[in-house]
């Protein structure tokens, strides 16, 4: 018995006195660096959403560079990590914000989150990506297209051209075949919506979504979902056994497909609806009240370098803000070319989001 | 850890420790200390996040809009999502607990081959992070699942997808805190009362099933507050047509920044729970007797008969279907590669090939994270729950019953409102935590805590407390008494406490996901990180890490099976 409890006792004070230890691993990365003053401080911090990614090389040069070391604090999807930066306005988490979309820009505005700052090497990206071109609050980073994709095998096995616009999902010999996310929970669900109310407009979206009901559209929870479960096109469903050969996803996505296929295959198993995309635009933005301002400039300037920029499609599958950085091989051979995505004023996406989410919910799921 | 000071002196009481009124005010005050570093715990990291959140929402320019109860209590949409939430919680509770319980006797009472793999396997689904085991239902009960090839069932997107899943997740629970208590209950006690003419079935009822009350009470209490606050299950499972409380929380705080609406809805959260578990200590009052507790190898047996060997395999079956197909088809779409089966996605795992880099160290590193965040977690789990159960342990007044539901209330709070509490709450120094690592098993210790103290106190309650006045009688000091009496017999208790705070750290995904920390995800982090990215390859390496966190679960279950002290009870 004696042995026993000695055994339990030890068992527990080794816990306790690991406690401080394991703190101690943590502490590099902890709250430790928190104190320093301006002007001495090395490190910067970026405000992230989860799909933030960028190779460790990258951000090595980056230190060379400035002497700057970045840290990165990621906070949920790309909704969740908007309104974390909201609510801790007052005493915000780090230096830099990146990841706020079209789509959330105006809240992130309205509540007066960033400082403005504008950034080097602005002039070398496209006018009308600078949503906040009057005040530069905001920096366009990156652009990304949320369109339907379709897998190739079933149209070429059933002898069916696949659909190329939002006309054409409407149509009876697409019946049954699309699969689309909640736009109360998915940002490409919602960027789907926006890109029917960008074309149809305030009185006609609904309409369409009526039709797209009738057709047969499948609403599923979430991207994953949709695309790894239901879409036949996707590695994922394939294994699944998913059966809708449509699927609201991203341009991006057939390049994906094909990553790490050995041999390369001459096309990729999807292809993209290029009539039916919507533009989301990722900005960054410098923090008001953030603790390193010179580094956080330094950082915006980074993100819109060549080098950051060239980096930046095969981390997160988006493609350059920057018109000089050059898109890697496995895009220009399998992703597809979108030229008139729809887009939408982020002030009037702000405005009418909520309500439109709320009609699209009552006319689709129920 | 206060060091015992072997107390055996003139100073030494000779009564009873419960008798005179020294003894009494000292015996508060042991009580209150033990408290303490509990009661700080819970105030500064439950209380008052969760309040700095509710109170940001319900209040407009300082002053408090209480009307907004009434607007959002009276929504019939609200309603509609607060009747579902409840009613799928009762029918997953009913639901394990038919499933589990014969599960539970299975591995109290009868030793077969394998018997310690598989509890630490039937273990492993309540540590899987939600997004995985989702697609492995999906998997079995969707469209081309097993069951559509079989039989041409469907059950995806049914209230049956839900309810099988949360059995799935929370059979472990009924399992380990019955079926430990039970393997522990003396089998003579029940022989006594066969040889004195009951029936084997009035024996059980009349002998068992009162011992086992209160342990099958907490499980069925802990099954409900995990089905009525499930997330990711309701999420992936139920398509966009359910919802329930946890689902909408999340909605209109992390997207719709509705803070007031949400501020409602946990408060609705927190009375429901507090309703439930004024119903549950009801019900547990004075039921909880002193049990004889012996050595659990000594209670199981092969089993003898053909109807004890069916009753086993059917058990047996029960478990393969739930628990081990799901599982097992995860493993098998982890092998099953772009050229067949084989190591494709473990080797991408490991490479930079393919993946541009994102992934290098991290595979590795989040299992090392998951690890360190665990040990962690488990540590502070286990001294807080095991000094708030040490205070528990005799019933009186109502300050201890309110403790003990204070304690069970982060089950029943959803993780964003944690995660967001912390963001606005623990914002300035010295308690600016929001970055720092340790927030992360801080915030799992919340939701192990209720788990070891549910675990312990059956146990600590059940112990003889004439063994401990027979202690006090000899001059053993209250805190020597506890030593050799009550801690040798806790030590089996707090090892399955320890494996359950553990077990919910590794699998925990809501506060890690809703604490924004520097780059170092865990294991379900990364598994959901690499599910949200399109490509065969990332498809297939989640399908590889989950598998890996299967077998990092499995084996830490089955070394914590094997550390238990095996001579519990031996005097």
């Amino acid at each position: 018995m004696n042995t026993n409890l000695r055994r339990a006792a030890g068992a527990v004070a080794v816990g306790v006195l690991a406690l401080p230890a394991l703190a101690a691993c943590g502490g590099s990365d902890g709250s430790g660096d928190s104190g320093t003053s301006e002007g001495k401080d090395k490190t910067v911090t970026l405000v992230s959403h989860n799909s933030f990614a960028a190779s460790e090389e990258v951000l090595k040069q980056f230190t060379r560079q400035t002497g700057y070391k970045v840290k990165v604090l990621k906070g949920g999807d790309a909704g969740q990590a908007v309104n974390q930066a909201i609510l801790s306005k007052s005493h915000p988490q780090g230096d830099v914000f990146f990841g706020v979309d079209n789509t959330l820009l105006s809240r992130a505005l309205d509540n007066g989150i960033f400082a403005p700052y504008e950034a080097k090497g602005l002039d070398r990206v496209p006018r009308k990506l600078q949503a906040d071109a009057g005040e530069h609050r905001v920096t366009p980073i990156d652009t990304g297209d949320i369109c339907v994709n379709y897998d190739r095998a079933y149209f070429a096995g059933h002898k069916l051209t696949p659909p190329t616009s939002l006309d054409d999902l409407v149509k009876p010999e697409y019946k049954n075949l699309l699969v689309t996310e909640n736009v109360a929970t998915s940002s490409p669900g919602l960027a789907f919506q926006l890109a029917t109310i960008a074309k149809y407009g305030d009185d006609g979206w609904q309409d369409y979504w009526k039709k797209l009901k009738d057709n047969g559209v499948e609403v599923v929870d979430g991207w994953e979902q949709a695309y790894n479960e239901r879409f036949s096109g996707s590695a994922g469903g394939k294994k699944a056994k998913g059966d809708k050969p449509l699927v609201v996803s991203y341009a991006s996505s057939p390049p994906a497909e094909v990553l790490g296929v050995k041999p390369q295959p001459a096309e990729g198993p999807t292809g993209v609806a290029t009539g039916t995309c919507f533009q989301q635009t990722e900005f960054a933005g410098l923090l008001k009240g953030a603790k390193n301002t010179e580094g956080g400039k330094a950082l915006i300037d980074f993100l819109l370098s060549r080098t950051f920029q060239e980096d930046m499609p095969l981390q997160m599958f988006v493609k350059p803000a920057n018109q000089d950085a050059k898109l890697p091989e496995v895009f220009t051979k399998y992703g597809a070319q979108v030229n008139e995505p729809g887009t939408m004023a982020p002030e009037k996406i702000a405005k009418n989001r909520d309500q439109w989410v709320k009609a699209w919910s009552s006319l689709v799921l129920k | 850890m206060v060091l015992a000071r072997p107390e055996v002196g003139p100073g030494a009481p000779a009564r009873g420790p419960a008798r005179g009124p020294g003894g009494a005010g000292r015996r508060t005050a042991v009580r209150l200390g033990l408290m303490a570093l509990p009661l700080a715990f819970f105030a500064v990291f439950f209380a008052y996040p969760v309040a700095s959140i509710v109170s940001r929402g319900l209040k407009d320019g300082g002053q408090w809009q209480l009307g907004r109860i009434g607007e959002v209590v009276t929504d019939p949409a609200i309603g509609h999502v607060l009747w579902f939430t409840t009613w799928q919680a009762a029918a997953s509770t009913a639901l394990t607990l038919a499933l589990a319980l014969p599960g539970a006797y299975v591995f109290a009472r009868f030793d077969f081959p394998g018997k310690r793999t598989l509890r630490a396997v039937v273990t492993v689904p309540f540590v899987l992070p939600t997004v995985v085991a989702g697609s492995a239902f999906l998997a079995l009960l969707g469209r081309g699942g097993l069951l559509d090839e079989w039989w041409g069932v469907r059950l995806d997107t049914t209230v049956w997808a839900i309810l099988l899943a949360h059995v799935f997740f929370n059979y472990a629970v009924v399992v380990r805190t019955v079926g430990g208590l039970w393997a522990q209950l003396d089998p003579r006690q029940e022989e006594a009362a066969r040889v004195l003419g009951a029936g084997r079935f009035t024996a059980w009822r009349r002998v068992t099933l009162p011992a086992l009350a209160p342990a099958v009470a907490a499980a069925a209490l802990m099954v409900f507050l995990f089905t009525f606050t499930s997330f990711g299950v309701v999420q992936i499972l139920g398509g966009p047509r359910y919802a329930t409380l946890e689902v909408e929380i999340y909605q209109q705080t992390a997207q719709m920044l509705d803070l007031p609406t949400a501020a409602v809805l946990t408060l609705l959260q927190f009375v429901a729970v507090a309703a439930l578990l004024a119903v549950h200590a009801w019900t547990v009052r004075r039921r909880e007797a002193t049990l004889r507790l012996v050595d659990p190898a000594r209670t199981a047996r092969r089993p003898r008969g053909a109807a004890e060997w069916a009753f086993l395999a059917s058990v047996l079956a029960v478990v393969a279907v739930l628990i081990l197909a799901p599982l097992v088809v995860l493993v098998l779409r982890s092998f099953d590669g772009p050229d067949g089966f084989g190591l494709a996605f473990y080797r991408a795992l490991a490479s930079a090939d393919g993946n541009a880099g994102t992934f290098v160290v991290a595979p590795l590193e989040a299992i090392g994270n998951s690890l360190a965040y665990g040990l962690a977690a488990t540590a502070i789990a286990v001294v807080i729950g095991g000094l708030a159960a040490a205070a528990l342990t005799r019933r009186e007044g109502r300050l201890v019953r309110g403790f003990d539901a204070l304690l069970m209330l982060p089950l029943g709070t959803s993780a964003v409102t944690v995660g967001f509490g912390f963001l606005i709450s623990l914002d300035e120094p010295p308690l600016d935590l929001r970055a720092s690592w340790i927030l992360v098993p801080l915030a799992q210790a919340l939701v192990g805590v209720p788990f070891v103290v549910r675990t312990v106190l059956p146990v600590l309650r059940a112990v003889d407390v004439r063994l401990r006045e027979a202690a006090a009688v000899l001059g053993a000091s209250p805190l020597r008494a506890w030593r050799e009496v009550d801690l040798p017999l806790v030590g089996r208790a707090l090892g399955v406490a320890a494996g359950f705070a553990f077990a919910v750290s590794l699998g925990e995904f809501g506060a890690t996901v809703f604490i924004a920390r520097p780059d170092s995800p865990t294991l379900p982090v990364a598994v959901a990180r690499l599910l949200g990215r399109p490509g065969e390859l990332t498809y297939g390496q989640a399908m590889a890490l989950s598998t890996i966190l299967m077998l990092v679960c499995a084996a830490a279950l089955l070394v914590l099976e094997r550390i238990r002290t095996d001579r519990t009870g031996e005097f």
